[in-house]
């Protein structure tokens, strides 16, 4: 079938300002749209420009909007979206050039929260394993498939509106930390999330859950991070 | 020269091995870990059944017996000294991860829970034995995403988005490396005592794959053009469950959960070929056996693919056909529910690229290029070693999928990559800061960034009369056709002629990206470089080696032999040409035998 796609380009070393490419190309419907912008780029105009890897939606690369819509084009199919596509790079963060936008402040937000384990108590004596029952691994399951694509931050009105807010996907790693039963830094990250720019900017608009490539319920996960703000419990 | 940095220590690559890698020698040298990509993009994170390790959290297991199933899964082709010490440090090292955080699945006491995987087994009775420790099916996701963030908590420097391009060495030893970074397209220079190679494999040579498109080969490249050898490239694994046409992996840990593999009659085929632990045979074992099955007519339709099944009241069925027992005695069951909760993962994949449900549908699959066994060779401690005497090469490291130690041989056990990436990142990241504490900096030379300037010259000057596009898919197809799963001597010497015009025709690619930011276009056709110099050793090697071993199997020489063959390949350039000469194997446990499942 031929599809037609509608492809945001800019190029900062040449163009004032970002202009609409329309390519038309055949493609199955099975098809991911990652593999359409690849047959694009290598048949039709190579200097074409985005992120890609893993091509099967887990290594985060290739978030962008779809028909208006923040999604991974490897993990969304012809079949899916229809043959009048429209592709555009994330918002709310500096477009690169073409698709490709500026993630360093993403990742700065992420840095914010302390995202890693932290239990300075002395290791079991044998050595072993630190225990913790399926029930307390299983609190904590969700949020653990974050794979930092950005595709929550960047569809959120609140981070559109202010870039300092920590934004969705930095409250899913701290979230990820502060109900694993074995850290013992949640205080610290509840402390730092109660901050201006920590959870009081989520106004649960739920673009983020309905954004997110790996259907994690983050409003959801915000909401608990606020309740355990407020009674200082994690259950 | 204007962006030269000093570290004592250079990673290549962010993967598990780099981050490894990057975290251990980091505490004692100054280290920067260099990636073409984000670290939490890399191809680690796309592992999911699990990291092996004799815990024993369910049942008995000892790492006598993990060696001698990796030896056996091998094809007796692994170095036993570099297998015996892998499968001794896997406890510990799967235990330091659980100590960084990583969230594994836990046993109803609490420890880290393990699940069976094809070609594991308990030495006294042949029968499986969980030893995969496993965070759902995302491990790989997990290992990652916990090692990049204990590399953020000890500030490790990252060079995010940095394409490699050139290995520097001054007077036979390393001095670092030449990268582009590709947010500016400016070249630097990461001037350095210590290099450490973390590059991952070269999937991206074949047409169906399970790997990444970042899977191009970069490191090995690099130092075969610098005249480093490559050692066993004609060993690449073949997963026997990838989606069909996407070649999108399916894990192994389905078959360890109790899927099955059905043939276009319905017929679970596999105890046909591996009697004992049947759909849980090696990996080399199952593809072999899927691809006879289609050849004889037996694929769904007379097509070629065929069905994994992991619905419940099939699974539950076939278990109860093979008397699989829990480790209480009662006879082994699942439910909807559990796989929903032990496979996610996959039920989503399923979902979106297929359509079908694999609790109520069964999935279709064919075998998928997987991983790569051969590599850039080294001794146990990540030293990369450059001839047959294992000479290593002063303040050179390399480790993971890039690397060939070799402690997969022949064939890669399942779970062995994550545990390879741990331990011998760990030990390449050590070595290298010891070495940088008593080495000095060598004096580097003036045109430095000379080769890689010129290479990306060619690219932008070439006369466009050939696509980068056409011709890797013509490099994928004759690979993934003629030096797949089963090869013979015809076959690969048209694919070595194949690679061969397609490497000159890609003097005649020029881009058409003037541009320096972001410049795709340029790094995508310097990487397609890479996989047709990889190819060419891939095919000349395989043509080479007559016998069938492991992941090497040749239709007109079917059997191993050892007489002739029981050796590693070493494949180097020489004035222009490739040159092949051989390494022996360390044996030490285990006399070769024939290997039956």
């Amino acid at each position: 079938m031929e599809v037609t796609v509608k492809i945001f380009r800019y190029n900062p070393e040449k163009d004032q300002r970002g202009n609409y490419v329309t390519y038309k190309v055949e493609a199955h419907e099975n098809d991911r749209v990652l593999d359409v912008l690849e047959y694009i780029k290598g048949k039709e105009d190579g200097t074409l420009s985005f992120r890609r890897s893993c091509a099967h939606g887990i290594c985060g690369s290739d978030a962008m909007r779809i028909n208006g819509r923040n999604m991974l084009a490897c993990k969304v199919l012809i079949r899916d979206v229809g043959t009048n596509i429209t592709v555009e790079p994330l918002l709310g963060l500096k477009i690169s050039k073409d698709l490709i936008v500026d993630m360093e402040p993403f990742f700065d937000n992420y840095k914010k929260v302390l995202p890693y384990f932290i239990n300075d108590s002395p290791l079991p004596e044998d050595g072993r394993e630190r225990l913790q029952s399926p029930e307390e691994r299983a609190r904590f399951d969700e949020t653990t498939k974050c794979i930092l694509c950005a595709a929550c931050t960047t569809s959120c009105p609140s981070y559109w509106a202010n870039g300092e807010y920590y934004g969705p996907a930095a409250i899913v790693t701290a979230h990820r930390f502060i109900f694993d039963s074995r850290d013992e830094a949640a205080g610290e990250r509840l402390q730092i999330l109660a901050e201006t720019d920590g959870v009081a900017r989520c106004h649960t608009a739920y673009n983020c859950t309905e954004a997110c490539p790996r259907e994690i319920k983050i409003t959801r996960a915000i909401g608990e991070v606020k309740m355990a703000m407020t009674t200082g419990k994690l259950d | 020269m204007a962006n030269v940095h000093q570290f004592d220590v250079v990673v290549v690559g962010a993967g598990g091995a780099g981050l490894m890698a990057g975290l251990y020698a980091s505490r004692t040298a100054k280290t920067a870990v260099i990636s073409k990509l984000y670290p939490t993009r890399s191809h680690t994170g796309a592992a999911q059944g699990g990291i092996s390790a004799a815990l024993g959290n369910y049942e008995e297991d000892k790492p006598e017996w993990h060696m001698y199933d990796t030896v056996k899964g091998s094809d007796y082709l692994g170095d036993q000294d570099a297998i015996e010490f892998m499968c001794n440090e896997a406890i510990d090292a799967v235990l330091e991860l659980e100590h960084m955080g990583l969230p594994f699945d836990r046993t109803p006491e609490g420890k880290i829970s393990q699940r069976p995987f094809g070609g594991h087994t308990n030495n006294e009775t042949g029968k499986p034995v969980r030893r995969a420790a496993h965070a759902a099916d995302r491990t790989g996701h997990m290992i990652l995403q916990t090692l990049y963030q204990q590399c953020l908590k000890n500030k490790v420097n990252f060079f995010d988005e940095y394409q490699v391009l050139d290995f520097i060495m001054v007077n036979g030893r390393a001095a670092g490396v030449v990268a582009v970074e590709l947010a500016t397209g400016e070249l630097h220079t990461i001037h350095a005592k210590a290099v450490v190679f973390a590059t991952g494999g070269h999937g991206r040579i074949f047409e169906v794959t399970s790997n990444a498109y970042a899977y191009t080969g970069d490191g090995a490249a690099i130092l075969l053009r610098r005249g480093i050898p490559l050692e066993d490239m004609e060993f690449f694994q073949f997963h026997p469950t990838g989606i069909y046409k996407l070649g999108i992996l399916i894990t192994e840990g389905v078959r360890g959960e109790g899927g099955v593999l059905l043939n276009g009659n319905g017929e679970r085929f596999m105890p046909k070929y591996a009697p004992t632990v049947k759909d849980l045979a090696s990996r080399d074992v199952v593809s072999r056996a899927i691809y006879t099955e289609i050849k004889e007519g037996r694929g769904i339709n007379g097509s070629n693919y065929v069905y994994l099944d992991i619905r419940p009241e099939s699974v539950n069925k076939y278990a109860a056909v093979d008397g699989r027992t829990n480790p209480d005695g009662s006879p082994y069951t699942i439910t909807a529910d559990t796989v929903l909760k032990k496979i996610p993962d996959i039920v989503d994949f399923c979902r979106v690229y297929l359509g079908v449900d694999p609790v109520t549908q069964v999935m279709p699959i064919q075998p998928t290029a997987h991983y790569t066994m051969g590599g850039i060779p080294t001794n146990k401690y990540g030293e990369v070693v450059i001839d047959d005497r294992n000479t290593i090469f002063p303040g050179l490291y390399a480790a993971g999928e890039c690397a060939c130690v070799s402690v997969h041989g022949a064939n890669r056990l399942g779970t062995n990559s994550l545990l390879d990436i741990v331990v011998f990142g760990k030990h390449a990241g050590l070595k290298a800061a010891e070495y940088a504490q008593s080495a000095d900096f060598e004096t580097l030379p003036g045109e430095v960034e000379a080769d890689a300037r010129s290479a990306f010259e060619a690219l932008r000057n070439g006369s466009k009369k050939e696509n980068a596009f056409d011709l890797s898919n013509e490099l994928k197809k004759v690979m993934f056709d003629d030096v797949g799963i089963y090869r013979s001597e015809k076959g690969m010497a048209e694919a070595l002629d194949k690679v061969r015009e397609l490497k000159e025709r890609f003097k005649d690619v020029g881009v058409t990206d003037t541009g320096k930011i972001f410049n795709t276009e340029l790094l995508n056709a310097w990487e397609l470089g890479n996989l047709l110099d990889i190819a060419e050793t891939v095919a000349m090697s395989a043509l080479n080696r007559k016998e069938s071993r492991g992941g090497h199997s040749r239709e007109d020489y079917p059997e191993r032999d050892d007489g002739s063959w029981l050796k590693h390949t070493l494949i180097a350039q020489k004035d222009g040409k490739l040159e092949i000469s051989y390494k022996p194997v360390v044996i030490t446990k285990h006399q070769p035998k024939a290997r039956v499942y």
